[in-house]
C-alpha cells in the first residue's frame, strides 16, 4: 500500500466480490415516497367532500420529487460534500475568470532595477620600484630584484647575468642605472610612475627618465626626440603649452580594459583620496556628474573605487508586493498569474483525461458485459494485461524520451493526455462490465429485446444510462487522482514544461534547497492549491456515491 | 481449490508474459536511450569511430541488434534462468543492484505498513461506530486529506519544518556524513534516523484509503442483521462491536491486506527520489530516467509479478479466511 501503488492500483475493489447490485433502487425509491405522499394528502382530501377527490386543481397536485432532485436534496444535505463543491467551484473561479481577468500574460517577464556596484578603477600608492628600461636594453626581473638587494643593503653596485651594474641616486626614490662596462644608462628605477595624460600607452623611456630627472631637479625644461619638454611643480610634463604626461607616486587604473581615464579625473581622484573622502564626485567632459566609492582595502593596500550602475534584471523571486500579491518566480513571472495558469492547465489535463478514460472504459465495459462469452474473456484479458502495466514507470520512462528529443512542450501537453487516458481505463472498463452484467439479466433487457431494439441502441441507450451514477462517482474520484498523477509527473520535470505552468512544476523549483528554505511563496500556493482542488474532487466523489447509493440515508 | 489456484497461476502466468511483450515492444521502439548516449560520448573521442559504427558495435554487444521478437523470446529465454543482463547505468548485473537496493525499501514499506494498521484499522472502526458524529467527519476528512495529499508538496512540508527549521533531520540520503566512524550500532541509528521522514511520508500518503475501507466495511458489517440480533440478545455494545461486528470486518481487511504485501517490494518511487533514499524506487527512477534498458525492463516486469501475486493472493485468502465463499 505505498504511494506507488496506489497509483498502481488505482481502484482498491477488492476481486471476486459480488457487484452491488442498483436495481434502479433510487427510482424505486422515488416512487415509494411518491405512493406515500399521495396517500397521505388522500386521506386529507377525503374529509372535504367526494367532488374533490377528483378534481385536478393545482392544490390537489402532489409534490414529488424526481430522482435526480432526490440525488441533489441528499448531495446538498451532505456538509462536506458541499464544502468540497464550493472549494471546487472557487477553484474554477480562479482558474479561469481568475486568469482571464488577471493584468499579467501567463508568461510575462518582470524586471526590476537593481543598483549594482561594480568596480570601476583602482588607486595604488606606489610603495615599491619600477623599473622602466630603455630602448634597445633588457633589464630583466632578475637584475631587477639585484638592484633591489643592493639597494637594501646600501651598496651602489650590483651583478647580473655577468655584467656589472652601479647606480645613483637622482632623486628621492629615483634612481639611474648604468651599465659599468660601457657606462651606460639602461634604466630607472622609481616610485613615482610617468604616464600618458591621454591615459594611452606609457611614455617612451627617454622622456620618462628626463621627466623623473626635472622633476626632481633644478632644471624644469628637457629635450627629448627633437622636442623640447618642461614639467610643472605639480608633475605635469607639458611639451610647448599642452601636457603630454605627468609624474604621480598614485596608479590609477581603470578595471575594464576599454575604459581609459582622463588625467583629470585621476587628478581629482588622488586628491579626493588624499584628503580621505569615502566619495568622489566627477563631473565628465559632458557635464554629467557620477559618484563614486571609495574603499581602501587593506589588504592590497590599495583603494578601490566604486560605480554603482543601475541595471535592469529579471525581477527572480521577488517578495510578495502589491503588484504581485505572491511575489514572482525563478523567471521573474508574476506567481499568481501562473497559478492561476497553471490550475487551468491542471483542470484541463484532468478532464480530457478522464474522458478519454471513459470512452474507452465505457465502450470496452459495455461490450464485454453485453455479449460475454469469448468477446468478454479476450477483452477482460486486455484488461488484465492493462491493470498489470506499471503506469508510473512506463510514463517516466516516456516523459524521459520527450525530454531526449526536445517534443515542443505544447504537443507533449497533449501526449501527456493521450498516454494517461490510454493507461487508465481498465479501471472503469472492470466496473461497466459488473454493473451490465447483473443489469442485463433484468426484466426491462428482456423487453428490450422483445421489442427489437437495436443492440448498439440497447446497450448505450439502455444498459448504460443505468451505470452512470456509479461512472460519475469513479470519475470524479479518479480526476482527483488524475491531477495529482499529473501534478507529480510535472513536479519530477517529466509532465507540463516551462513555458506552461502547472501546479506540479511551479512546486518543482523546490528542488532547489534555497528556494525550499527562503522563498515560501514560491511552492506553499500551489501546493494548497493542488491538495484543496484534489480533496474537493474526493469529498464530491464520495458526497455523490453516498447520495445515489440510498442504502446510505441516514 | 488446489484446482482453481493452478488455474489462476497459470492465467497469471500467460498475462505477465503479454505484459512483458508489451512493455518490451515499448522499450525497444523508443528512439533514445542509454547506449546512445555512451556512443555519442565515445565518438566524441579523437580519434574515435563514428557515432553510427559505435552505435552497431554497443547494439551487438548488449543483443539489441536482432528483431523485436527473436529479441524478446531471447529475453524470456534468459529471464527464465533468472539472468536479466547487465545493468547499463550501474554496469553490474540487474539482479545483484536489485539485491542492493531492496532490502531498504522492504524495511522502509513494512515499517510504514505496520504503522499503517495500527493507525488505519483502530480509526476506521471508531469513525464507523459513531457515524456522523464529529469523530467521524474528522476521520472521514484526515482520510481523504491524506489520499489527497500530493507526496512531494508533504514531503517538502516536512523536509521545511523539520529540516530547514528544526533541523532535526538531514535533507535527503540514507547515511550521514560520518557514517564511517560509527560504530556497528550508530550506524544502524543513523541508517534508522535518516529513514523517519521517509517513512513518516509513505504513511501519511497511505493510511486514508486503509481508513477508508475499514469505515465502510464495518458500516456494511453493523448494518447486518446479525449484529442485531446480538444486540437484541442483550450483549454489550463493546462486545458487539468488538467481537462480532470487528472479527466480520476483518474478511475483507485481511483480504487487501494480504493482496498488498507484495506490494512492499515494489518500492517507493515517489518518496524515495524525493528523499535520495537508494532504495530499489530510487534506483529505477534513476535507471529510467537514463535509458537503462535492461533494469527498467527487469523493474517493470517485477511489478507486473507483484501485481499478479497481490491478486492471486487476496483471492485466495478471500475464499479461506471467509468459509461461506466456495469456489468451483
Amino acid at each position: 500500500m505505498s504511494d506507488d501503488m496506489k497509483n498502481v492500483n488505482a481502484t482498491d475493489r477488492p476481486p471476486l466480490r459480488a457487484q452491488n447490485v442498483p436495481q434502479n433502487i433510487t427510482r424505486r425509491h422515488a416512487e415509494k415516497i411518491t405512493e406515500e405522499a399521495r396517500k397521505d394528502s388522500s386521506a386529507s382530501a377525503g374529509d372535504s367532500g367526494d367532488d374533490k377527490q377528483y378534481s385536478l386543481n393545482d392544490d390537489r397536485r402532489v409534490r414529488t420529487l424526481s430522482p435526480g432532485a432526490m440525488v441533489a436534496k441528499r448531495f446538498f444535505r451532505n456538509r462536506v460534500a458541499v464544502t468540497g463543491m464550493i472549494i471546487l467551484v472557487a477553484m474554477f473561479i480562479f482558474s479561469f475568470i481568475g486568469g482571464a481577468i488577471t493584468p499579467y500574460k501567463e508568461d510575462q517577464l518582470f524586471y526590476r532595477i537593481e543598483e549594482q556596484n561594480k568596480q570601476y578603477a583602482s588607486v595604488v600608492e606606489n610603495g615599491e620600484f619600477r623599473y622602466a628600461s630603455a630602448d634597445g636594453e633588457n633589464f630583466s626581473s632578475l637584475a631587477q630584484s639585484k638592484f633591489m638587494l643592493s639597494y637594501i643593503n646600501q651598496k651602489d653596485t650590483f651583478e647580473s647575468g655577468g655584467e656589472e651594474y652601479f647606480y645613483t641616486e637622482e632623486g628621492d626614490h629615483f634612481y639611474g642605472i648604468y651599465r659599468a662596462s660601457d657606462m651606460k644608462l639602461v634604466a630607472l628605477a622609481a616610485y613615482d610612475v610617468v604616464a600618458s595624460s591621454d591615459g594611452s600607452s606609457k611614455p617612451p623611456f627617454e622622456i620618462q627618465y628626463n621627466a623623473l630627472r626635472a622633476f626632481y631637479g633644478e632644471e624644469k625644461t628637457f629635450e627629448a626626440g627633437g622636442e623640447s619638454y618642461s614639467v610643472e611643480e605639480d608633475g605635469a610634463v607639458l611639451k610647448g603649452t599642452q601636457e603630454v604626461a605627468y609624474v604621480s607616486r598614485f596608479v590609477v587604473q581603470a578595471v575594464m580594459p576599454d575604459v581609459t581615464l582622463s588625467r583629470q579625473f585621476k587628478d581629482e581622484l588622488i586628491a579626493d583620496i588624499q584628503a580621505g573622502k569615502s566619495e568622489f564626485n566627477f563631473t565628465d567632459a559632458d557635464g554629467v556628474m557620477h559618484t563614486y566609492t571609495v574603499k581602501f582595502e587593506a589588504s592590497k593596500n590599495a583603494w578601490s573605487v566604486l560605480q554603482s550602475t543601475k541595471t535592469r534584471v529579471y525581477d527572480t523571486y521577488g517578495a510578495p508586493s502589491r503588484e504581485h500579491p505572491l511575489g514572482t518566480d525563478r523567471n521573474g513571472m508574476d506567481m499568481i498569474t501562473r497559478l492561476m495558469y497553471g490550475g487551468r492547465v491542471s483542470l484541463y489535463i484532468g478532464f480530457i483525461v478522464i474522458i478519454i478514460e471513459t470512452s474507452i472504459g465505457v465502450i470496452m465495459g459495455g461490450i464485454s458485459g453485453y455479449f460475454g462469452g469469448w468477446v468478454d474473456m479476450l477483452i477482460m484479458r486486455i484488461v488484465d494485461i492493462f491493470y498489470c502495466i506499471p503506469s508510473m514507470p512506463i510514463i517516466i520512462i516516456l516523459g524521459a524520451t520527450m525530454d531526449a528529443m526536445k517534443v515542443d512542450p505544447q504537443i507533449r501537453m497533449i501526449y501527456l493526455m493521450l498516454i494517461l487516458g490510454f493507461l487508465g481505463w481498465p479501471g472503469i472498463a472492470r466496473m461497466v462490465r459488473g454493473q451490465i452484467l447483473s443489469l442485463r439479466e433484468q426484466e426491462f433487457m428482456t423487453a428490450t429485446e422483445a421489442t427489437g431494439i437495436r443492440v448498439s441502441r440497447r446497450i448505450f441507450k439502455h444498459l448504460i444510462p443505468n451505470v452512470i451514477p456509479q461512472l460519475i462517482v469513479i470519475m470524479t474520484m479518479s480526476l482527483g487522482d488524475t491531477i495529482l498523477m499529473e501534478a507529480t509527473l510535472s513536479f519530477l520535470g517529466l509532465g507540463v514544461k516551462f513555458p506552461f505552468a502547472s501546479w506540479g512544476n511551479i512546486i518543482n523549483d523546490v528542488n532547489d534547497t534555497f528556494v525550499l528554505t527562503n522563498y515560501w511563496f514560491i511552492w506553499i500556493p500551489a501546493g494548497i492549491c493542488l491538495l484543496l482542488t484534489v480533496l474537493a474532487f474526493n469529498l464530491v466523489g464520495d458526497g455523490l456515491r453516498d447520495a445515489f447509493d440510498p442504502k446510505m440515508k441516514r | 481449490m488446489k484446482k482453481y489456484i493452478i488455474k489462476r497461476v497459470i492465467i497469471s502466468f500467460f498475462i505477465l508474459i503479454f505484459v512483458a511483450f508489451v512493455i518490451y515492444v515499448l522499450m525497444r521502439c523508443l528512439p533514445t536511450s542509454y547506449l546512445e548516449e555512451v556512443a555519442r560520448a565515445k565518438s566524441m573521442q579523437p580519434g574515435s569511430k563514428s557515432f553510427e559504427e559505435w552505435m552497431e558495435q554497443l547494439k551487438a554487444t548488449y543483443g539489441m541488434d536482432k528483431g523485436i521478437i527473436p529479441g524478446f523470446i531471447a529475453w524470456c529465454g534468459r529471464a527464465i534462468r533468472g539472468d536479466f543482463g547487465d545493468s547499463w547505468k550501474w554496469t553490474v548485473p540487474v539482479t545483484q543492484k536489485f539485491h542492493d537496493a531492496v532490502w531498504i525499501s522492504f524495511t522502509m514499506g513494512l515499517i510504514s505498513f505496520v504503522l499503517e494498521l495500527l493507525i488505519a484499522i483502530p480509526l476506521g472502526v471508531i469513525a464507523a461506530t459513531k457515524q456522523y458524529s464529529k469523530t467521524d467527519y474528522a476521520v472521514t476528512i484526515i482520510a481523504l486529506a491524506g489520499i489527497s495529499l500530493p507526496t512531494f508538496f508533504f514531503a517538502s512540508l516536512l523536509k521545511l519544518v523539520f529540516c530547514v527549521k528544526l533541523g532535526w533531520f538531514d535533507l535527503g540520503g540514507l547515511i550521514g556524513r560520518n557514517y564511517q566512524s560509527l560504530s556497528a550500532v550508530g550506524q544502524l541509528l543513523d541508517k534508522a534516523h535518516h529513514l523517519v521522514l521517509p517513512i513518516v511520508t509513505l504513511t501519511v500518503i497511505s493510511v486514508g484509503s486503509l481508513m477508508r475501507y475499514t469505515r465502510t466495511n464495518m458500516l456494511e458489517v453493523l448494518n447486518a442483521d446479525y449484529i442485531r440480533t446480538a444486540r437484541a440478545k442483550g450483549l454489550s455494545e463493546n462486545k458487539v462491536i468488538y467481537k462480532h461486528a470487528f472479527r466480520n470486518t476483518l474478511i475483507p481487511i485481511v483480504t487487501i491486506v494480504g493482496g498488498s504485501l507484495p506490494g512492499l517490494f515494489s518500492g517507493a518511487l515517489i518518496t524515495e527520489t524525493l528523499y535520495s533514499i537508494p532504495g530499489i524506487g530510487f534506483v529505477s527512477y534513476q535507471s529510467m530516467t537514463s535509458g537503462d534498458i535492461p533494469f527498467s525492463m527487469f523493474y517493470m516486469v517485477f511489478l507486473a509479478i507483484l501485481t499478479l501475486t497481490g491478486n492471486l493472493i487476496s483471492d485466495i485468502l478471500y475464499a479461506v479466511v471467509d468459509p461461506r465463499v466456495r469456489i468451483a
